[in-house]
């Protein structure tokens, strides 16, 4: 039965994982940037909800209201006066930028908060837990941002293939040039992406914080956990991703269970297996 | 028979940057007798600096493989040298080269899977594996496991009769190694291979329709680049006398400032990472008290240097002066009877 | 003539360092079809890119309705009133044919062209609306091409090469759609490179040659021996 459990909690925290690579791959997807500073702005994301639960005295996961506006407006800003500048052919200028921007962010917030760990409260949810079988627990709070994340990600997809403005994305991400022609603004419609890729950090930041001590220098691993589940789901499929995240989480926790400190190693080793053996992914979508 | 032309590889600016150049070798061949102690772990720890940004320029720069994942060959480089002296009894000077030699081996597989990845994801899978790197190193008790481990006291004195002969020999060793590696890439990039590199830096397609093996070529630049990093590293722990798994894989030193020193000195072109490497270590003399606020400028200034000026300080000194410190150019010059210039 | 509806005066174009127009003058009349020839690089793509705002000009070398749009980046050009028929139809590959047609229409001008509309003109298109628009035939991509212009309701229509790979009898059943694509209201240009098409099609045919207009007139005037020296140079 303790390795149900084990295996319970990876899915759960796949969906986390899951989190971190939506943002990421929405915007590979429409405009082919990898913006290498996205775990150091979940982390952001997560000081921002530091700092409203610190004034406003809200519960962490009401935070979130507060801080989806705040992080959609940063990414928009952010897109629209620095990363915009450096799209084009060569990959260089927006993976140095990004790279920069990573530093600056880990910083800056090293500044302000100093490395002490901190964690948010949630209050009793964060030990709740309820029983489904003999002997097999499940967290109310793990569960909880399960079902937030396969929201987020079905959110995404009804966006992206239901609505005028997913329209717009897929069309701008397939031919820039001609989709200027028909009246997209591309400045706008990147920035539009870049915020609404924040938006689903701002989410995942909160449910980080909750979850686990942070410190301004946890972003880097974080990039790379939303990375391995992208490769490891396959590019272009948001549901792909999930896999990918659960997968990994999966993986960590087997990797846990038989030594504590093989669990990242195991995750990276399960990401460079499929990168060996099946480097499209494991659900990739197959392009028209 | 002759060809009717030759390449001419020198111009009147590079003749006066080799003058240079030699001069300034000398003197610091000579800083024993002039400099004391932390001048020279101050030299020694500028040409670590410039060797590590000349081999990420020649990786990024001019294969076009933009690797945030370098720090993993600098900490195997030394790895292996506090593996093969303290398990293996081998001798401290030579393990660097055998450093090189291993790592140069292990840079083949993780090639093979990083290749199947592009751009932007090359660069996170790069960084990727050397986290590998580092949990492994962390998971090994012999070598002190997470927190690492101190070269014993009876290899240190081996090295030489004295400590100030070791510390001398380190830093000669140091200067030859980034002697040795600038002439490599030099000699690198007025080769065939070199020619190669540039086409492909200019038109990947163009190059592979006209003949060049891009894969191959791609792959014996990291290969080599890998060889190269992992002396230095080997070195670096050398002078250091102490590994641990967080520093010998730190993404800050060994990666975040060598890209910094390179964009800012200029990509793409060899005399940037040396530019890079002067301008990093005046800030630093200047700036280090403010500790994490240091950082931070220096990426607001990397960012705004590719931005602005994304051919960093020696692209605009190009661009204004025509100057040429290495002899690199390639110009055609006719055969006397045909043309004279 | 009274006030045109687009008036290009003496248009230069560079491509860096390439200059591919000198000084090219033209006009267009509202409910006019006014055909562009040249030879392969003439610079007649170049022109319409101009006008479609993909590449930037001066601000008063193009009035459009009498306003400057000379400096106006392709995206303002739409909401304006002018749409372009990209040369080689360039769909949205990951859109559907609908999809394309309604991107068209993301700009919202009001006017005659809607869905129903664009279906009712191009009845194959709406049994095959749901299906990825690169799987179409050349033929059926263009009249999506042209849909996809028409649904921003433009009073000037773009139309590069339409022609372009397909079967002189798809040819035909797309040019005889053209008709009544004016009857609603859009005036238009098109490039060709079969001059019989061009010619049988407009009103006011120019000619140009390496990036200059060697000859302007309405369509029945012209000679052959005229044309064939102005295409290719005497």
């Amino acid at each position: 039965m303790e390795w149900v459990n084990i295996i319970i909690q990876g899915v759960l925290i796949g969906g986390l994982y899951a989190m971190f690579a939506a943002g990421l791959a929405l915007i590979f997807g429409v405009m082919r940037l990898v913006n290498i500073a996205h775990g150091d702005l979940i982390v952001l994301a997560a000081y921002i909800a530091l700092m409203t639960t610190d004034t406003l005295g809200l519960n962490p996961l009401l935070a979130i209201v507060v801080v989806v506006p705040i992080m959609a407006a940063i990414g928009y800003g952010l897109q629209r006066g620095l990363l915009n500048r450096t799209l084009g052919d060569d990959v260089l200028p927006p993976l140095l930028v990004t790279f920069g921007l990573s530093v600056i962010i880990q910083n800056a917030l090293l500044e302000l908060f100093t490395a002490d760990s901190r964690r948010l409260k949630a209050g009793a949810i964060e030990v709740a837990s309820f029983q489904i079988g003999e002997g097999v627990w499940i967290g109310v709070l793990p569960l909880l941002q399960f079902v937030v994340a396969i929201a987020v990600i079905g959110g995404l997809q009804l966006l992206f293939y239901r609505t005028p403005l997913g329209r717009a994305f897929r069309a701008t991400s397939d031919d820039q040039s001609v989709a200027q022609l028909m009246g997209l603004d591309n400045r706008h419609i990147f920035a539009l992406a870049m915020a609404l890729s924040l938006a689903v950090v701002a989410v995942a930041g909160v449910f980080l914080a909750v979850r686990t001590n942070f410190d301004p220098a946890i972003g880097p691993a974080r990039l790379i956990f939303g990375f391995e589940a992208v490769i490891i789901g396959g590019l272009g499929s948001m549901w792909g991703t999930l896999a990918g995240g659960i997968i990994l989480g999966v993986s960590q926790a087997i990797g846990a269970q038989i030594n504590p400190g093989w669990q990242l190693l195991a995750g990276h080793l399960a990401f460079l297996l499929i990168l060996a053996v099946r480097p499209e992914g494991l659900f990739p979508k197959v392009q028209g | 028979m002759s060809a009717g032309f030759h390449v001419e590889h020198a111009s009147r600016s590079s003749r006066i940057g080799m003058a240079v150049f030699a001069i300034a070798l000398l003197a610091l061949a000579a800083a024993p007798a002039w400099g004391g102690r932390d001048d020279l772990r101050l030299l020694s720890e500028i040409y670590a600096y410039v060797a590590l940004a000349s081999l990420w320029n020649l990786l990024a720069g001019y294969a076009g493989l933009v690797s945030v994942g370098q720090q993993a060959y600098v900490g195997l480089g030394g790895y292996i040298l506090f593996a093969s002296t303290i398990l293996f009894g081998m001798h401290p000077l030579v393990a660097v080269p055998v450093a090189g030699v291993i790592a140069a081996v292990v840079a083949l597989p993780v090639a093979g899977l990083m290749f199947r990845l592009r751009g932007h994801y090359f660069a996170i899978g790069t960084w990727v594996v050397a986290e590998v790197f580092r949990l492994l190193s962390s998971q090994i008790s012999a070598l002190g496991g997470g927190s690492g481990i101190s070269l014993p006291a009876g290899i240190v004195t081996s090295m030489a009769s004295s400590r100030q002969m070791r510390e001398f020999l380190i830093y000669w060793v140091a200067l030859t190694l980034v002697v040795v590696v600038l002439a490599a890439i030099v000699l690198l990039l007025r080769s065939r291979y070199g020619l190669a590199l540039t086409a492909i830096r200019d038109n990947e397609l163009a190059a592979r329709s006209n003949g060049i093996d891009v894969t191959r070529t791609k792959l014996v630049v990291y290969v080599l680049t890998a060889f190269g990093t992992a002396m230095v590293g080997a070195l670096i722990f050398l002078q250091k006398l102490r590994i641990s798994p967080d520093t010998a894989f730190s993404v800050n030193d060994w990666t975040a400032f060598v890209i910094f020193i390179t964009v800012i000195g200029g990509i793409g072109r060899v005399e940037g990472p040396i530019i890079g490497t002067v301008v990093f270590f005046l800030l630093r003399q200047t700036l280090a008290d403010l500790g994490s606020l240091y950082l931070l400028m220096l990426g607001a200034v990397a960012i705004a240097v590719m931005l602005f000026a994304p051919k960093g300080i020696w692209g605009l000194l190009v661009e204004r002066f025509g100057w040429q410190l290495l002899p690199l150019e390639r110009r055609l010059r006719l055969s006397a009877d045909a043309r004279t210039t | 003539m009274p006030e045109p509806l687009l008036d290009v005066r003496a248009l230069d174009a560079f491509y860096g360092d390439f200059q591919a127009l000198f000084g090219v003058s033209l006009r267009v009349a509202p409910g006019e079809v006014v055909a562009v020839i040249g030879a392969n690089g003439a610079g007649k793509s170049t022109l319409l890119n101009c006008i479609a705002g993909a590449i930037r000009s001066r601000r008063d070398a193009i009035l459009f309705d009498g306003e400057p749009t000379g400096d106006q980046p392709a995206h303002a050009v739409v909401g304006r009133g002018i749409a372009l028929v990209p040369e080689g139809r360039r769909l949205f590959a990951s859109l559907s044919v609908e999809e394309n047609l309604l991107i068209g229409g993301q700009v919202g001008r009001p006017g005659p062209w809607n869905l129903a509309r664009i279906y009712d003109l191009f009845p194959m298109l709406a049994e095959r609306r749901h299906v990825p628009s690169t799987s179409l035939s050349g033929g059926q991509q263009q009249m999506v091409a042209i849909g996809r212009a028409l649904m921003s309701n433009p009073k000037l229509l773009l139309c590069d090469e339409i022609s372009l790979g397909l079967a002189p009898i798809v040819v035909r059943e797309v040019y005889g759609r053209l008709p009544s694509i004016v009857t609603e209201g859009s005036s238009l240009i098109i490039v060709e490179q079969d001059i019989v098409q061009a010619l049988k099609a407009a009103n006011h045919v120019y000619c140009l040659q390496e990036g200059r207009v060697a000859l302007t007139g309405s369509a029945g005037t012209l000679t052959r021996e005229a044309i064939s020296a102005a295409y290719f140079g005497a």
